[in-house]
């Protein structure tokens, strides 16, 4: 089969960048913003392709842990998105990750992480439009900022971590 | 563990812009896959029994698809597996359709990520555990919040099918917007006509209890087993005893009350019945207007009541109820059209609402079914009505279209002619929107056979001239301004959500869009379920709708609940916390953080505590898993190690 050029209207540099290789990993409710990001499939609307996602129940199961293994083992940016506070499928659970979230975003600049390569956000299940401009701005955004390069997690020992199950 | 890859082409929905079989190929060098290929489409009947076959053929033990959303087709695929042996919970979806084709046109990325999406489902997989379901008791009784025509309809026909019915109704009577109306479109059936009987039949099944005057306080537990507490507002007449006799009414002394059911156009006693066939037919005192409750002597209804059910003392009550269902049904509100300065912002007495002209066209209304307006009581010779007054407007925040204003305008214009023959009746509109049956022949009725003009355009501004108003617009289609003095203008307020419908959905824990209607599980083929399993939807709740939608909502949503208690024990999500007790420190955070309180503590022999989830209560959202400092709490399917085995196969 042959390649079809790219017909999207996402910015011309987009295909050069990701063929650098960058990746950004979005850990999405299964109640509001993965089904968001399914709404804007279905009314086709154009994204970058940086993006994968991993479905989750609720943003309450957001350990952070899971932010910082990607960001350590040197995924570009990692983004958490679920129910708009008080529409949470399980009533509370997107006040917890939101008060977690925010302490461990402090916490990134000492694990030598810009914070610029992590961000939150509530998109409903509806708001497929919402959830292309969320996807495109936080994808400029680690464009902009390039490979991220992980953390030296032993001296000499620049290579991404392939492996590292506990 | 022997894992087989499927994916999809769905016809030219993913193939077109991913190459399948490069991701087949690819997947075939994962570790652990044996087995890969591409599909027209997996999810049709041959392509289901093409996963069966191999997973018999090679021997599999998991199974990824690579398709659609696991919102849409997970459900299908577990079968598929299960039917061939598997567990079903040995099974994972990989989206590039939603995520992948469907967003993007460069098929060498596209291919890319759908590789890496189809690494990351496989790396899943090899940490899933097959899950077994449990079986519960379902209690088969159903709560029906809002007592309108959707609901009445669901509650009745929930009933005749031996299922015992709570509904809950905020305001004192039932039967909601359509007891207000004067006459439906497109038959001008008599409202009152055809919905009363139903509204009696509610208040004389014996398996249906009614609560009016009552609000949802909290809603608890889950699909088979919610408590749910009412509470009952305070009325200070004892309904017990009240039997509707309406002589407290005619004697007292505040007659200044505001007519609610009325729209505001007359006035009502403190104490009062709004209407005379309203269900129940109990009296309830308005303590805003009431001359004993603000603390003058009065008392005079209690003094003629012939049965002694007044009491000044009443306080609001709590009761619980215990059900296995819920339908909410809760209606909408009109648009409050005060915002638009081009129609007289709700200063000009004459400009009123389409619901308030279906009272002043009631026999029952506040002029006895004849056609005066407001501000003088004269009768009306021009009538002017404008469509789309908080609908298809973006500047107002209500985009969409409020689907019934078109046809109830058609409606009342035919009436003013049938009550004033010597009227004319003019209508602005943008677009004529008549799409059921039978609705588009009725507004031609309404042209043709009555003579309405209908003019197509924006009214630009209404202002006083002597006794009349001026309504100045534009008619597009001629290119020309026109300006009619009227008499009285109808504005064809539109459909928005019913106010405290965002409350309940907190309550309820169900998602609403941006303008508070809730969201149906999948708009084509999950219509009146919500993504909470036992709460179903019926009526305008969940977006605009006329009578014959409502009530085919209501009994859609009736036939769900009365499939579901058809059986006697439904199966448990397995899907649930599970404690790993020799990593359990016993610190308590995870039942502190628990939403539904489904872990407990356990004792083992010598006293040692641990935590112990009930897996009938969780619901599986984890904030225990991602509280537990040891990790000891892992939610099942959605463990750390699975969580992390797709971050891995991301990096690898």
């Amino acid at each position: 089969m042959t390649d079809s050029s790219p017909r999207s209207s996402a910015p011309a540099d987009e295909t050069a960048a990701t063929k650098q290789g960058i990746k950004i990993v979005g850990f999405l409710c299964n109640w509001c913003s993965y089904g968001g990001a399914d709404t804007a499939g279905v009314c086709r609307f154009k994204q970058p392709t940086d993006l994968r996602v991993v479905r989750i129940p609720c943003t309450g199961r957001m350990d952070p842990l899971f932010i910082a293994k990607s960001l350590i083992y040197g995924v570009d940016g990692v983004l958490v998105s679920g129910c708009h506070p008080r529409d949470c499928h399980y009533a509370v659970g997107n006040f917890y990750a939101r008060r977690r979230m925010e302490a461990f975003k402090a916490f990134l600049p000492f694990m030598g992480i810009d914070t610029q390569r992590f961000k939150y956000t509530w998109v409903s299940a509806s708001e497929g439009q919402q959830w292309q401009k969320v996807v495109t701005e936080f994808s400029e955004q680690i464009h902009r900022l390039g490979p991220n390069p992980g953390v030296r997690l032993r001296s000499g020992d620049n290579s991404k971590v392939s492996s590292g199950l506990r | 563990m022997r894992i087989g890859v499927f994916v999809c082409n769905c016809g030219t929905n993913i193939a077109g812009t991913v190459d399948t079989a490069k991701v087949a190929s690819e997947a075939l060098a994962f570790a652990d896959v044996v087995y890969a290929t591409n599909y027209m489409y997996t999810c049709s009947e041959p392509g289901q029994q093409e996963i069966q076959r191999a997973i018999g053929e090679y021997g599999l033990q998991g199974v990824v698809v690579a398709a659609c959303s696991p919102r849409m087709h997970e459900p299908t695929f577990r079968r598929a597996v299960e039917k061939a042996g598997l567990n079903k919970y040995m099974f994972e979806m990989a989206n590039i359709r939603e995520h992948v084709s469907w967003i993007g046109n460069d098929r060498e990325a596209n291919t890319r990520k759908a590789v890496d999406l189809v690494r990351m489902a496989v790396g899943k997989l090899r940490f899933n555990q097959p899950l077994f379901s449990s079986k519960m008791p379902v209690n088969k009784r159903l709560l029906v919040i809002g007592g309108g025509v959707a609901g009445i309809q669901a509650a009745l026909d929930c009933a005749d099918g031996g299922v015992d019915v709570v509904m809950v109704e905020r305001k004192q009577y039932i039967g909601g917007k359509m007891a207000q109306l004067d006459k439906t479109f497109p038959t001008i059936d008599c409202s009152s006509c055809i919905l009363g009987p139903k509204m009696v039949d509610v208040s004389q099944k014996e398996n249906i209890t009614l609560y009016a005057a009552s609000e949802i306080e909290s809603i608890s537990g889950y699909i088979g087993n919610f408590t749910v507490e009412i509470r009952k507002k305070t009325t200070y007449v004892n309904w017990d005893a009240c039997t509707g006799c309406g002589a407290c009414m005619e004697k007292c002394p505040a007659k200044k009350a505001e007519d609610y059911f009325n729209e505001g156009l007359g006035t009502a006693r403190a104490i009062n019945i709004p209407f005379p066939q309203a269900i129940p037919k109990k009296a309830v005192i308005d303590a805003q207007f009431c001359r004993q409750l603000n603390g003058k002597k009065c008392g005079v209804c209690a003094k003629i009541c012939p049965v002694k059910a007044i009491d000044f003392e009443m306080k609001d009550t709590i009761v619980t109820e215990k059900v296995g269902a819920i339908i909410a049904a809760t209606g909408y509100d009109l648009f409050d059209h005060s915002v638009y300065g081009e129609y007289g912002a709700g200063r000009l007495p004459d400009v009123i609402t389409g619901i308030q002209y279906e009272r002043i066209l009631s026999a029952s209304g506040p002029y006895g079914g004849h056609i005066r307006r407001p501000s003088d009581g004269k009768e009306p010779t021009e009538i002017v009505f404008i469509s789309c007054v908080g609908s298809r407007d973006q500047s107002v925040g209500r985009p969409y279209c409020s689907g019934v204003c078109c046809m109830y305008i058609a409606k009342q214009a035919i009436l003013t002619r049938d009550h004033l023959p010597e009227s004319n009746s003019y209508v602005f509109y943008m677009d004529i929107r008549a799409p059921g049956k039978n609705y588009d022949e009725f507004v031609r009725r309404a042209q043709e056979e009555y003579g309405v003009q209908y003019i197509r355009g924006r009214v630009g501004k209404i202002y006083q001239r002597g006794d009349r108003m001026v309504v100045q617009g534009a008619d597009t289609l001629l290119g020309v301004q026109v300006e009619v003095e009227a008499d009285l203008v109808v504005l064809a307020t539109g459909v928005e959500s019913s106010s405290g419908a965002g409350e309940l959905a907190e309550k309820l824990r169900i998602s609403y869009d941006q303008y508070g209607f809730y969201m149906e599980s999948h708009p084509k083929l999950r219509p009146v379920e919500t993504n909470t399993a036992g709460v179903y939807l019926a009526g305008a709740c969940q977006g605009p709708k006329d009578i014959p939608s409502s009530v085919a909502q209501g009994s859609a949503a009736a036939s769900k609940v009365q499939s579901l208690f058809a059986h006697d024990m439904i199966e448990t999500n397995p899907q649930v916390a599970l404690v790993n007790e020799r990593n359990c420190i016993a610190c308590g955070k995870c039942i502190q953080v628990c939403p539904f309180g489904a872990i407990q503590w356990k004792e083992l022999r010598g006293g040692i505590k641990k935590a112990e989830v009930l897996p009938s209560v969780c619901q599986g959202c984890g904030v225990c898993n991602a509280t537990c400092p040891p990790k000891a709490v892992q939610l099942q399917h959605a463990t750390d190690n699975q969580i992390l085995a797709e971050v891995n196969e991301l990096c690898a």
